[in-house]
């Protein structure tokens, strides 16, 4: 339990498995106090899961989590009062009004009398919600109820807030106020661990963490994880026929990876020299005149892409002959 | 302990949702009052009908014997044979009596008269009251005339065996005295199960119970403080329905009040644990609804004794209806209220609704447990 000075969680080889369903396979990780952790991954994949873990709702089936320096698995009670904890449907209850919920959840982390007056004041200017203290729950905008939602998790002040997919199903301006709010409590010193699938608040996260299958395949800064891909270089094209156009130079050796965006496909190269000449020349033999080639920078989401492609190649040469490894 | 909180949400939300409140309020007296008017077993004013081929004093007298009482009331008086058909076919007498032309003749010369009764019998029950309110009636009318013939023999005359039947607990044999008592297993149950399984799996649904499950509570602190408000609901309807019974139906509690409560309480329990246990398996308040009436609501309406006696059902019947808490509940308030008994005379019955409280509530709160180490 050493280093919980530095971090507030540290994770050490946690497995969850639902039957023969390995849900968290080994996910080893730390966070350190004060840091915006950005866990990402697609859906199923066991963001929310290890989250759970992490928070003392599910038992580990191996491996351990330590929360502000207790072992989950043995103080999930002292855990569960020193964290916050805020699911990607806001849990309030729409059939009771701001202050009632503010009330309630206040009641539950044995907040009372000024301290809870004085903190219930605090979330509801926080949330925006002044002059709509009796207002029911249910009446309130996708945005008013999930900064509610946080302002009730964080009630407590804990050092530690758990937001899982807090940003689902909200308008982009709301998103953009909630990220502010989760700055400004990373700024006053509370850790942050957000699950998340929007690349772009991934970028604003200090550390992220990506899982896939169960595994955590990439760790680290944004920009040390795009030093990834330092060995390729990307390229944004522009075709009529962007699906011939990336079967052809899938077929090229030094072609990596290609991906379709938008109307463009990126397509990254082994080695720069002669990266354009080599493009057409690929594309001029399926008779595929480019509108444009153009070096682009690599972001986040080529970096996922990147990592997920490696590790479904590594599986299906693990698994071979196995069907199930062409996802 | 840390469940205050909870019940004043709890309350605040049941508070809120005032249709569903009016329900639990006025639903048990609402239904006392459906099932105490309308459900009627007493059967009086049978509309009779009589074809009396016979037109002599004899028969007008004993015609008369039978319609005296407030079982019968002569609405038709039929000429011709032929009409006897229309009558029960249309419904508007429930029994015909028909007196054949020798009856005062054969009953003047000592010979055997017979009358005929015939008898709608599409209501079975109707029927074979009638049936025997008549039979009882003839058995009265021949002891009398026996009696006459003999005492104009100058012989005195009194019937072999007589019998004197004496009613205990329910003396006027009313149905209300027997459905009221009963309508509590009804109503306690729709209380207890369904709103504690429904609330627990609204929370589930809306996943504030996730919420509820990463704070500080322990989940006895969650149910706790969302039974004790439909606990206290559940004991106002209670009262409500024991009111309505000495007002309307004049139903008095015999035995100890405090012990009648007691019984309600762990009987409450019971159906506690039930809507726990239907929470623990259902995800959606839908199956829970559904799975809460299945489960309490028609067994304790159809398989508790409430209206239909076990000890007349089919074997496999009376061994399923050991598997739900009313018909043992049914018994102990049946017996405190009409017999005055206190509860160590029914200590099996208690015993076994303790039983079903200890099974259900440590069932469901393993599966509770389990969901979290799945």
């Amino acid at each position: 339990m050493n280093g919980s000075a530095e971090y507030s969680v540290v994770v050490e080889n946690l497995t969850k498995r639902f039957g023969d369903f390995v849900a968290v396979n080994n996910v080893s990780l730390r966070v350190k106090r004060g840091e915006v952790f950005g866990f990402l991954g697609p859906n199923g994949a066991g963001k929310s899961t290890t989250i759970r873990t992490i928070c003392g709702l599910l038992a580990p089936t191996s491996g351990s989590a330590v929360v502000d320096g207790r072992e989950v698995a043995k103080f999930a009670d002292e855990v569960k009062a020193n964290i916050g904890y805020m699911s990607q449907r806001f849990s309030l209850y729409e059939d009771l009004t701001v202050s009632q919920n503010i009330n309630f959840y206040g009641g539950v982390y044995g907040l009372e009398g000024s301290r809870l007056e004085e903190r219930g004041k605090w979330v509801v200017r926080m949330a925006g919600l002044v002059g709509k203290e009796n207002n029911l729950t249910r009446s309130l905008s996708g945005g008013w109820k999930q900064r509610l939602a946080l302002g009730c998790a964080i009630l407590h002040e804990p050092p530690i807030v758990f937001l899982d997919e807090p940003t689902g199903g909200v308008d982009p301006i709301s998103r953009r106020n909630f990220w502010d709010l989760i700055y400004q409590l990373s700024h006053s010193g509370v850790t942050v661990f957000v699950t998340t699938h929007y690349m772009d608040e991934a970028e604003h996260c200090n550390t992220i963490g990506l899982i896939y299958a169960g595994k955590l395949v990439a760790l680290g800064s944004p920009s040390e994880l795009k030093t990834k891909l330092d060995a390729f270089s990307f390229y944004e094209i522009l075709t009529d026929r962007p699906i011939e156009a990336m079967d052809a130079l899938q077929q090229q050796p030094w072609v990596n990876e290609t991906t379709i965006f938008g109307s463009a496909f990126h397509v990254s190269i082994v080695g720069q020299e002669d990266a354009k000449a080599r493009i057409r020349r690929a594309l001029a033999g399926v008779k595929i005149t480019p509108k444009k080639i153009e070096r682009i920078a690599p972001s986040l989401e080529d970096v996922f892409i990147h990592v997920i492609a490696d590790e479904d190649k590594r599986s299906a040469l693990a698994r071979q002959p196995s069907i199930g490894a062409s996802r | 302990m840390n469940v205050l909180p909870v019940i004043k949400k709890e309350f605040r939300q049941i508070r809120r949702d005032k249709r569903a409140l009016g329900i639990l309020v006025f639903l048990p007296a609402f239904l006392l009052v459906l099932v105490g008017y309308a459900l009627n077993f007493d059967v009086k004013h049978l509309s009779l009908a009589i074809f009396d081929e016979d037109r002599s004093s004899t028969s007008r007298e004993f015609v008369q014997s039978l319609t005296h009482s407030e079982y019968f009331d002569l609405n038709y008086t039929l000429t011709s044979e032929r009409e006897i058909d229309a009558m029960l076919n249309s419904g508007k007498a429930h029994l015909v009596l028909r007196v054949p032309r020798d009856f005062s003749r054969n009953l003047l010369s000592g010979k055997n008269a017979t009358v005929q009764i015939l008898l709608d019998g599409s209501n079975n029950n109707t029927a074979s009251v009638a049936g025997g309110y008549t039979a009882a009636a003839i058995q009265h009318y021949n002891a009398r005339i026996s009696g006459e013939l003999l005492a104009r023999q100058g012989k005195s005359f009194s019937p072999p065996i007589s019998l004197e039947p004496k009613v205990f607990y329910n003396p006027d044999l009313k149905s209300a005295k027997f459905l009221v008592p009963g309508l509590f297993g009804l109503i306690l149950m729709i209380v207890t199960v369904i709103s504690t399984s429904l609330s627990v799996v609204r929370e589930k649904e809306l996943g504030t119970m996730e919420q509820l499950q990463t704070s500080p509570l322990k989940s006895y602190e969650i149910i706790l403080g969302k039974a004790l408000p439909y606990l206290l609901i559940g004991l106002v309807a209670a009262t409500i329905i024991l009111l309505c019974g000495w007002i309307l139906f004049d139903v008095t509690v015999r035995g100890n009040i405090f012990m009648l409560y007691t019984a309600i309480l762990v009987f409450m329990l019971a159906g506690l644990g039930q809507g726990l246990l239907i929470s623990s398996v259902a995800d959606t308040q839908q199956i829970a609804f559904f799975l809460s009436v299945f489960s309490s609501l028609l067994p304790s309406f159809l398989l508790s004794g409430f209206i239909f006696p076990i000890s007349s059902m089919p074997v496999v019947l009376q061994i399923i209806s050991n598997v739900q808490a009313a018909k043992f509940f049914l018994v102990i308030v049946r017996s405190i209220i009409l017999k005055g008994t206190d509860l160590f005379a029914v200590w099996d019955q208690v015993a076994y609704l303790l039983v079903f409280v200890a099974v259900t509530i440590g069932v469901s709160s393993v599966r509770l447990q389990r969901d979290l180490n799945a």
